[in-house]
């Protein structure tokens, strides 16, 4: 059951025909929480990135020692494993941004789409397919989070990565508060759609 | 004694109102949205939920503070809270075919979910971090089960009348609900300040 996409198509599956957040619509939680400023979603981003690669390579690289019955408590275990890696190195190197982050890295071990990635690819494909399938899927997830947090921050706060630049026009306050990111995330998501079907109408 | 009821009682009204998990803390979306489309499949789900993070909240607690405490294994108590999450799922889908097959066969697709739940996780989470007692863990656990279950009711009824809303075509689904789920969470915004200190 190994995958014959090549490796590059395997990556940019994960960011646009299975883009976790806007196409698969799991993982949502830190979409919306941590996604206020740029510099937050950035960081969440590239944590899941790092996450979601590892467990790829982890799961695919131990999956013929790996019994099928207890296949999913053995993920569980390398993905917890891998957010306290995550959850500690954060905290000793970026303790600023761990303040808020905190515990939404450590909730990345309930993330569906990690879960999910293992499941049904890692526990099938070799390493390096794996891996690119992880990165992929992390860039796509990184990808919108910058997208979200960009549009709320231009708009909640009239900067970005804390550069002013709305001259002196009042940012809308809403934007950052939790209500805003339920429908910048919507919008998006629209957006998306929108431009999928164009595009898919200019292939056919 | 009445006051510490007084303070269990202001956790369980803080969690589900004003710190909803759903409206303002952000957890537990995936299920939020995943099944939130019918007002039936949405109470049940509510009612396992509740059940579930109220035993596995006692659960963690107790394991926290009588096991890993003494032994300074705090560091790994994220492995330590999903084992227990779902070993406990596990073990409720079993005992509930056994012993109560009719509702088995009502909530038991519902159990399987729970494990994806990050809010089932972060109240574990949360109950250590804040240092709550063991009376304490088990109201944030009840508050934040009622407040998923205000959440999930509310946007399952409005989601049924959308169903039949004529909207454009790229809004139809997710990204509505997402953009209804912001005003509903613009209203419950009007909760905060209910308690002061």
């Amino acid at each position: 059951m190994s995958s014959d996409l090549k490796n590059t198509e395997l990556f940019l599956r994960g960011i646009i025909q299975e883009n976790t957040i806007f196409r698969q619509a799991i993982s949502l939680c830190p979409a919306i929480a941590v996604t206020s400023t740029v510099r937050d979603g950035f960081m969440m981003g590239i944590a899941v990135l790092f996450v979601q690669t590892m467990v790829n390579m982890t799961v695919s690289s131990m999956r013929s020692a790996i019994h099928p019955r207890i296949r999913l408590p053995i993920f569980m275990l390398i993905i917890s494993g891998w957010v306290t890696v995550t959850d500690m190195l954060c905290a000793a190197f970026a303790p600023g941004v761990y303040a808020t982050l905190g515990l939404y890295i450590q909730l990345i071990v309930a993330f569906a789409s990690i879960l999910a990635a293992a499941e049904s690819f890692a526990s099938k494909n070799g390493v390096i397919k794996s891996t690119f399938d992880g990165l992929g899927r992390g860039a796509g997830f990184l990808l919108a989070m910058i997208a979200i947090s960009a549009v709320r921050e231009l708009l909640g706060k009239g900067t970005i990565l804390d550069y002013p630049v709305l001259f002196g026009a009042k940012p809308l306050l809403i934007m950052i508060l939790p209500a805003g990111g339920f429908i910048t995330a919507g919008l998006l998501m629209a957006l998306f759609n929108y431009l999928d079907q164009k595009f898919s109408k200019k292939a056919a | 004694m009445s006051h510490e009821f007084l303070k269990l009682f202001e956790i369980v009204i803080a969690s589900s109102l004003i710190n909803n998990f759903v409206f303002t803390r952000f957890l537990g979306l995936c299920i939020f949205f995943g099944v939130s489309k019918k007002t039936e499949t949405a109470v049940g789900m509510s009612i396992t939920f509740t059940a579930v993070m109220m035993i596995s909240a006692a659960a963690s607690w107790i394991i926290f503070n009588y096991l890993m405490i003494p032994l300074h294994l705090q560091f790994l108590k994220i492995v330590v809270f999903i084992g227990v999450v779902a070993g406990l799922v596990q073990a409720s889908d079993t005992i509930m075919k056994k012993i109560a097959p009719a509702l088995f066969h009502k909530l038991g697709v519902y159990l399987a979910l729970i494990s994806t739940n990050c809010i089932i996780l972060a109240v574990p989470i949360i109950n250590v971090d804040e240092k709550h007692s063991f009376l304490e863990s088990i109201a944030l656990a009840l508050g934040s089960g009622i407040g998923f279950a205000i959440a999930l009711i509310v946007m399952a009824s409005l989601r049924e009348r959308m169903e039949v809303a004529n909207v454009p075509k790229v809004f139809k689904g997710l990204p509505l609900a997402f953009i209804i789920t912001g005003m509903v969470a613009l209203a419950f915004s009007g909760f905060s300040g209910l308690i002061s200190h």
